[in-house]
């Protein structure tokens, strides 16, 4: 068939500065704020601990604790984000984490297992759990609040009869190195070089490949700007690492990248990319934001729903792992207590939709940070724990707040 | 305009859902290159119909014929595999997902494991091209900022993307302003130069005879007549909607 020119005037990829500048504004105010409110959030509440706080807050030695101590947290909350982005819920993520700690640490200290075996067990306890709940959620259609309300509860009597009489179980001395050790200096430089070397490069491809394919690409200046921003922000956290912040080193260094730090961000990665890249990742997104369509589509939608809740016990086991290396063993209320609420809250705050369809990996990294901050901050500014429980519930209050906003934002400029 | 043989034919289908005999017998012919309006009034069985060709509800009698030989749909995928696609009135799109997974939506290209974005923005942008698509910026725009006249359109285009023969629109317009439901004609008309054989189901008979080269009649489960929509009238056409006789309007 003809077509006259004059009916084609947009195919020309317009991919300048100015214009990219202009549609993410727009973006913004039309109500799709993505992890804008956390980033800001977090670059306020480091300014104002810095300012209350300079002379313990900023110390290397902090910075260091503050993300052994999110790890745990982070690291369930980014397993959370698969189940949040269906609509649904895991309650029960928190004493996942504890019970498939509990596995790996009692078949290490009571029964002599090698510990990447006991490890490998604990991780399957987690994908069990999981399937589990995605089996009862998808076959009878029981809304995941109760199943893992249910769960939640029946979870903290095994992790009882796990732990037995003691209160406690060791984990061993690699899983506590997992959260409390740090890579050798040179290595964390490497790291940090691949990290920064592959993330421009790829880019860089990326966007050669779709300019030779006429789609529109970032312009060269903004990629520069970005890779340049991202190895700025990566040398200076190994820079601040790398320096000895043992307060008394003699006795013992610390120094270097925690090995936690790469457990995060390479497990952020490659979730990432299952969630960003692949054909199952984008059915997810395609369930969470019309299970009809979906399903008329010809996705197996419970088969996804499925997955989602086994990929986010499995995750919450390596948060366990992090839990049990943080505190150097499993008790009866690991995984318990705030964990959970934490972890819901830092997916929430980071950016991640509660009705479903909205959220990335990297949501949970960030909101983690933001809630590590807060706990971290008041804690260093003497604050009792009443204190810090409520500023972090106004904090998730106003993060779910944003996100209903921007959903009503979005449903009142979306449609012309 | 070519009329060619039919793509696709029904001869005497049934369909009985308890005791409710909802189509008597009805008889359609499809033909590429043309739009075939189905109209009747509530009940009469045009959803039914649609569902049967679509194999969601399969046929529980008569012969179903594609491109000229009897075939069997019994389910949504062996009509999809024939090249037949529904457009249902409630789009079935995801709001949250951008033009290109729309488009691609369960169908997702994939190259070494992951989805190729590329490929599949190049062609969503060629079928929307094809069809002359200029309402849409980007086709990286989720779909919840659209306008009903824009997610029509997507609907359409995806429908259109696996090289379909007929494509079933079912109330395409029902939801729209006057410039939009204008902009989805004109792209109905063209699916149609494109040598795709079209049915559309519509209340609106202004639009029917805007666009529909034949027009068929169901009243009560049973089909009144196909007709060439230049050989009638609205008043006849409303006629047998309402009465179930095709020439009756001519006595008064």
């Amino acid at each position: 068939m003809s077509v006259s020119t004059d009916e084609i005037h947009d195919v020309q990829p317009d991919d300048s500065a100015s214009t990219l500048w202009k549609d993410y504004v727009a973006k913004i105010r039309g109500g799709d704020v993505g992890s804008l409110p956390a980033i800001l959030g977090l670059v306020v509440l480091v300014v104002a601990f810095s300012l209350l706080r300079p002379e313990t807050f900023t110390k290397a030695f902090n910075f260091g604790n503050l993300i052994q101590q999110s790890a745990g947290v982070t690291i369930i909350a980014m397993g959370l984000v698969f189940v949040l982005l269906l609509g649904e819920i895991d309650l029960a993520a928190g004493y996942t984490a504890g019970v498939s700690a509990a596995v790996t640490s009692v078949l290490i200290s009571n029964h002599g297992w090698p510990a990447a075996a006991a490890i490998v067990l604990g991780l399957l306890t987690g994908t069990a759990i999981g399937i589990f709940h995605g089996l009862i959620v998808s076959r009878l259609g029981i809304p995941s609040f109760v199943v893992t309300l249910s769960t939640f509860l029946a979870l903290q009597g095994v992790l009882l009869t796990f732990i037995g009489e003691k209160g406690s179980v060791s984990a061993g001395d690699f899983i506590a190195k997992l959260n409390s050790d740090n890579l050798p200096i040179w290595l964390g430089w490497v790291l940090a070089v691949v990290l920064v070397a592959a993330y421009a490069l790829m880019t860089f491809a990326n966007n050669r490949r779709r300019r030779g394919n006429g789609l529109t690409s970032e312009p060269d200046v903004l990629w520069a700007l970005k890779s340049a921003s991202l190895a700025v922000l990566v040398f200076l956290v190994v820079l601040y690492l790398s320096i000895e912040r043992s307060p008394n080193a003699n006795i013992k260094s610390i120094k270097g990248v925690p090995i936690s730090l790469v457990i995060i961000i390479g497990l952020a990665l490659v979730l990432s990319l299952v969630l960003g890249r692949t054909r199952w990742g984008s059915h997810v997104y395609a369930v969470g934001g019309n299970a009809e369509a979906a399903r008329r589509a010809g996705i197996n939608v419970k088969m996804v729903q499925l997955s989602c809740f086994m990929m986010c016990s499995t995750v919450a086991a390596v948060g366990g792992m992090m839990l049990a290396s943080y505190s150097g063993g499993v008790n009866n209320v690991s995984g318990g207590g705030q964990t959970l609420l934490y972890a819901v809250g830092a997916a929430v705050i980071g950016g991640t939709s509660l009705f479903g369809g909205k959220g990335r990996v990297v949501d949970a990294l960030i909101g983690g940070t933001v809630v590590a901050v807060i706990q971290n901050g008041m804690g260093l500014m003497n604050q009792p724990d009443s204190r810090k429980y409520i500023v972090t519930g106004l904090v998730l209050l106003v993060a779910a707040s944003v996100d209903a906003i921007s959903r009503r934002r979005a449903a009142s400029t979306g449609r012309v | 305009m070519s009329s060619g043989e039919p793509l696709l034919e029904l001869r005497g289908v049934q369909k009985t859902f308890g005791a409710v005999h909802v189509l008597r017998g009805v008889d359609l012919t499809v033909r590429p290159g043309r739009v075939t309006a189905l109209v009747g009034d509530n009940g009469a069985g045009k959803s039914t119909l649609i569902k049967g060709i679509a194999g969601i509800y399969p046929f529980d009698e008569g012969d179903y014929r594609f491109e000229g030989s009897e075939v069997h749909v019994k389910s949504p995928r062996d009509s999809n595999a024939l090249g037949i696609e529904v457009v249902y009135q409630d789009l079935a799109l995801c709001d949250n997902l951008d033009v290109v997974h729309n488009m691609y939506l369960g169908r997702e290209v994939t190259k070494n494991g992951l989805v190729d974005e590329d490929a599949m923005e190049s062609r969503a942008r060629e079928t929307l091209d094809g069809l002359s698509v200029r309402t849409l910026k980007s086709v990286r725009t989720r779909v919840a900022s659209l306008s009903g006249g824009q997610r029509q359109t997507v609907a359409i285009a995806r429908a259109v993307l696996w090289n379909s023969k007929v494509v079933i629109l079912d109330e395409p317009t029902a939801a729209l302003g006057v410039a939009q439901t204008e902009q989805v004609l004109k792209l109905v008309r063209r699916l149609a130069d494109r040598g795709l054989g079209v049915v559309l189901i519509s209340h609106n008979l202004n639009d029917v005879f805007e666009v529909a080269d034949d027009i068929a009649v169901l009243y009560l489960g049973q089909m009144v007549a196909q007709v060439d929509a230049a050989s009638t009238t609205r008043d006849r056409i409303v006629t047998a909607i309402t009465t179930g006789e095709l020439n009756k309007g001519d006595a008064a």
